[in-house]
C-alpha cells in the first residue's frame, strides 16, 4: 500500500516545481489556494506551458513564480508589473501573468497598477489581499481595514483602506473579479476569463494570513478564517466597485464586478505601427 | 557579427550628444527602451522615439524611472536588446533594480546624462557627481561596467561599446555621459553597418532540461535563455545557486552553515569576478606621454577635453606631463595607477565633484605618490587654467606630501564669480 501511494503523482505536477516543495507558506494560508487555482485554470485551458510566463514583485505572495513551472521572474517590490510590461513587450507572443500581494501591487507599486490599467496591456494580474504585509511580520497595508491590528497599528488602524478593484476599474481594467480563497471553483473560472480577456485582467483574491493577521487580531487560525470569508461573502456580480470597500470583519462583496472592452495595447500599437512603421521590414509581430 | 544595415543610419550629422546616443543604441541592435523624461538626457529618448518604428524598435514612456528599468529587465529577458536613459535623480531610482539586474545577470544598458549638484541639482548644467553611485549605488557586492564619453561622436561610439560589454559579460553596463555632451553638437559620423561589430547574445545550446541559468564556463559568463523558448527558467534577486532557486529556502537550511553557502554555493562571488577577472579585456584606457612624465593629469569625459588643454598650457612651460584618460572608469584600472604611482611625482585629478575618482586614484598610488584633486561644483566645467596651475604647483612640489589634497582654486565656481572664502569674509 505505502509504495503505490508513493507513486502517486501530484495532479498539478506539471505546472509546478516539485522539487521546490515543500513551500515556504504556513499552513493554512490562502496563497496556494490562488495559485492551485491559476494551476487549474491554465490546465483546463490547455495552454502550452512554454508560451506563459509568470511575473511576481515580493512578499509571501511574490514567492508564487518560484513554484510555477513556466519561464518565471522573482522581480523587486513593487515591480512585477512593469517588469512583466517589458516580458510581453520584448516576446508579445507570451502570455504574461503577475501572481502578487495586495502590498505589493497597491502600495509600493500602485503607480503601475495604475498605468498597466490605463494602458490595457495585455497581462492578467493576480492579487492576494491579506490585509496586511505578511512577508516582513504583519504590518499595516493600504488594504488594512479599520480597525484592524497590525504590528504598526498597533492601536487599530484608522487609516482609510484601499479599494483595489475599483481603483483598476477607474484606471481602464477590462476584466476585474473578486472571490475569497475558498471560492476555488469560482476562482479558477474568473482566472480562465481573466486569461482569456485581451488587455489588462485583474482578479483579487481574499485570503487569510493565518500567521500574522488572524494571530494579533485573535480571529482563530488561518482555516478559521478562510471560512469566516467564505461564509461571510456574497455574490453580487456586476455590483459598482464603489460599494466594495472592505470592513473589519464584515460582510465581503464578490463576484465579477467589470467585463469589457477597450482597445488593448497590442492593438493601439498594431493600427499605430500600420500608420507609422511603414518601411521597417524589422518591423514583424 | 556586424551590426543590421537596416538599424544603422549611416552618414555624417551635426547632432547634438543625445541623439548621437540613441542612433548609437539603434546601431547596436537595441529594440526596446523603456525611458521617463528627465533633463538632459529627453532627446535622445525622442531620437529613439522617433526612429524605432523604421527598425522594429520599441519605445515605451513608462510611469516612472523605477518602472522604466524594471520594463528594461523584463525586456531583456524576453529576448531583446533593452535599454533606458535617464539623469541623476532617475538614475537613483533605478537604484534597486540595476542590483536586481547585477544580481540576475540581466544584459542592459543605462544611460546617464550627468547633471550638477545632488537631489535635482542644475538641470540644465552639467555634472560628474554620480560616479560612485555608478559603482556602488545599489545594495550589496556586485561589478558592473561604466564608460566615459568626451563628445557626441563618443556617445555614438560608446553606446554600442556598452551593448556589446552587456552582452558579452551579461551585466548592467552605464554610460555616464553628462549635460554638456548631451547638449553638445558636434560632426557624428556614422559607419557601414559591415564596419560595426556587434556581439550577439549567446543562446544556451543544449538540451532544455539541463539548462540552469547562472551555470558557467571558463569564460566565467553563463549563456542565456529567452522566455518563451521552453526552458522554464526561475530568475531572482534572491541570492541563488546556478539553477537560479534561492538558495536558503526551508528545505535545505537546516543542515548547511549558511555563511558556507553563500559563499561557497551562491553565484555572488562570480558576480564580481566575472567582471574582475577580464578586467584586462573590459578596460580600455586614453594614454599620452606616460613614459617620461613627471606629473599625470587624470580625467574622464568633458574633463578630458579641458584636461588637453591644461596639459598642452603646461607642456608649452617645459613640464613633463602626461594624460590618463578613463574610457572605462568602472572596473577602475587599479593596477596601472599602481604601476604609475611608482614613478611619478604626482597626479592631478581633474572631475566635476568635489573628488569621487581622485579618491580611487588616491587608494591605487598607496603612499607612494602625490595625489591632487582639482574638484568643480558643477553646473560648468573647470577653466583649464585652474588644472594648469595643478600641474604647476604638483610639478614644483619639492617635499613629497605622498596623499590626497584638493587644489581649491577651482572652488571658485564660475558661477557664482567669487571663491566661497570671498563670499562668506565678507
Ligand atoms: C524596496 C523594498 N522595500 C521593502 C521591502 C520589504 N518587504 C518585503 S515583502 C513586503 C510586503 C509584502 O506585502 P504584500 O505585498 O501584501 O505580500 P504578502 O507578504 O502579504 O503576501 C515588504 C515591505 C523590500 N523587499 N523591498
Ligand atoms: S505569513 Fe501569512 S501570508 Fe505569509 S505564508 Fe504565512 S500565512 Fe501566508
Amino acid at each position: 500500500m505505502k509504495s503505490s501511494l508513493k507513486k502517486e503523482k501530484h495532479p498539478m505536477e506539471k505546472l509546478l516545481r516539485m522539487d521546490r516543495i515543500p513551500h515556504i507558506w504556513c499552513p493554512g494560508c490562502g496563497i496556494g489556494n490562488a495559485v492551485s487555482a491559476f494551476a487549474e485554470a491554465v490546465q483546463k485551458l490547455n495552454y502550452d506551458l512554454d508560451e506563459l510566463c509568470v511575473v511576481s514583485g515580493i512578499g509571501c505572495t511574490g514567492r508564487a513564480a518560484g513554484y510555477i513551472k513556466t519561464d518565471s521572474f522573482h522581480t523587486t517590490h513593487g515591480r512585477g508589473i512593469a517588469y512583466a510590461t517589458g516580458v510581453k513587450l520584448g516576446n508579445p507572443e507570451l502570455k504574461v501573468v503577475v501572481i502578487s500581494g495586495d502590498g505589493d501591487l497597491s502600495a509600493i507599486g500602485g503607480n503601475h497598477l495604475i498605468h498597466a490599467a490605463r494602458r490595457n496591456i495585455d497581462i492578467t494580474v493576480i492579487c492576494v489581499n491579506n490585509f496586511i504585509y505578511a512577508m516582513t511580520g504583519g504590518q499595516v497595508a493600504p488594504t488594512t481595514p479599520n480597525p484592524a491590528y497590525t504590528t504598526t497599528s498597533p492601536f487599530g488602524n484608522f487609516e482609510a483602506p484601499v479599494n483595489i478593484p475599483r481603483v483598476v476599474e477607474a484606471a481602464g481594467a477590462v476584466y476585474v473579479a473578486r472571490w475569497t480563497a475558498l471560492h476555488m471553483r469560482r476562482m479558477k473560472e474568473s482566472i480562465i476569463e481573466a486569461l482569456n480577456k485581451p488587455g489588462f485582467s485583474f482578479v483579487e483574491v481574499i485570503a487569510p494570513c493565518a500567521m500574522y493577521y488572524s494571530r494579533i487580531n485573535r480571529l482563530g487560525d488561518g482555516l478559521n478564517m478562510m471560512k469566516f470569508y467564505y461564509d461571510n461573502s456574497v455574490i453580487k456580480h456586476g455590483e459598482p466597485t464603489e460599494n466594495l470597500d472592505i470592513g473589519y470583519q464584515e460582510e465581503i462583496i464578490i463576484g465579477k464586478f467589470i467585463d469589457r472592452e477597450r482597445p488593448t495595447f497590442s492593438e493601439s500599437l498594431k493600427s499605430w505601427k500600420e500608420e507609422h512603421g511603414k518601411g521597417g521590414e524589422g518591423d514583424e509581430e | 557579427m556586424k551590426a543590421d544595415p537596416r538599424d544603422v543610419l549611416t552618414g555624417t550629422y551635426y547632432i547634438d550628444g543625445d541623439v548621437a546616443i540613441a542612433y548609437g543604441a539603434l546601431a547596436a541592435g537595441c529594440k526596446f527602451l523603456g525611458g521617463y523624461p528627465i533633463t538632459p538626457s529627453t532627446a535622445a529618448a525622442e531620437a529613439f522615439a522617433r526612429k524605432a518604428p523604421q527598425v522594429g524598435a520599441r519605445f515605451i514612456q513608462i510611469e516612472d524611472e523605477l518602472g522604466s528599468i524594471a520594463s528594461v529587465l523584463g525586456a531583456s529577458w524576453g529576448g531583446q536588446k533593452s535599454m533606458t536613459i535617464t539623469s541623476g535623480p532617475g538614475f537613483s531610482l533605478m537604484m534597486e533594480n540595476i542590483g536586481h539586474g547585477a544580481a540576475t545577470e540581466t544584459p542592459f544598458v543605462i544611460i546617464n546624462v550627468q547633471r550638477g549638484g545632488p537631489s535635482t541639482g542644475v538641470p540644465t548644467s552639467t555634472g560628474q557627481a554620480d560616479m560612485m553611485q555608478a559603482r556602488w549605488g545599489s545594495n550589496g557586492d556586485y561589478e558592473v561596467i561604466a564608460l566615459a564619453p568626451d563628445s557626441p561622436q563618443e556617445g555614438f561610439d560608446f553606446t554600442i561599446k556598452a551593448f556589446n560589454l552587456a552582452e558579452r559579460y551579461r551585466v548592467p553596463v552605464m554610460v555616464m555621459a553628462d549635460e554638456c555632451i548631451g547638449h553638445m553638437t558636434e560632426k557624428v559620423v556614422i559607419p557601414e553597418a559591415s564596419e560595426i561589430d556587434i556581439e550577439p547574445r549567446r543562446f544556451f545550446k543544449g538540451k532544455k532540461e539541463n539548462y540552469k541559468p547562472f551555470k558557467r564556463d571558463k569564460s566565467l559568463v553563463p549563456p542565456m535563455a529567452k522566455a518563451g523558448d521552453g526552458y522554464k527558467m526561475y530568475i531572482t534577486g534572491l541570492t541563488h545557486g546556478e539553477n537560479g532557486h534561492p538558495l536558503l529556502n526551508k528545505k535545505k537550511l537546516p543542515d548547511l552553515d549558511s555563511a558556507e553557502v553563500i559563499d561557497k554555493k551562491s553565484t555572488n562571488r562570480y558576480l564580481v569576478e566575472k567582471i574582475i577577472k577580464n578586467k584586462e579585456e573590459i578596460i580600455e584606457l586614453g594614454e599620452e606621454n606616460l613614459e617620461d612624465a613627471d606629473i599625470i593629469v587624470v580625467s574622464y569625459g568633458i574633463i578630458s577635453r579641458v584636461a588637453y588643454r591644461a596639459v598642452e598650457l603646461a607642456r608649452k612651460d617645459g613640464l613633463k606631463v602626461g594624460i590618463l584618460r578613463l574610457i572605462t572608469v568602472w572596473p577602475f584600472p587599479d593596477e596601472k595607477i599602481t604601476e604609475l604611482a611608482e614613478r611619478v611625482k604626482g597626479f592631478v585629478v581633474a572631475e566635476v565633484n568635489y573628488g569621487q575618482i581622485a579618491f580611487e586614484v588616491d587608494r591605487c598610488s598607496r603612499g607612494k605618490t602625490n595625489v591632487t584633486l582639482v574638484p568643480h561644483g558643477g553646473a560648468s566645467v573647470h577653466d583649464p587654467d585652474d588644472i594648469y596651475r595643478a600641474i604647476k604647483e604638483a610639478a614644483a612640489e619639492k617635499k613629497r606630501y605622498k596623499g590626497l589634497r584638493e587644489y581649491t582654486t577651482s572652488m571658485e565656481l564660475s558661477v557664482f564669480g567669487e571663491s566661497l572664502e570671498e563670499k562668506y569674509s565678507k
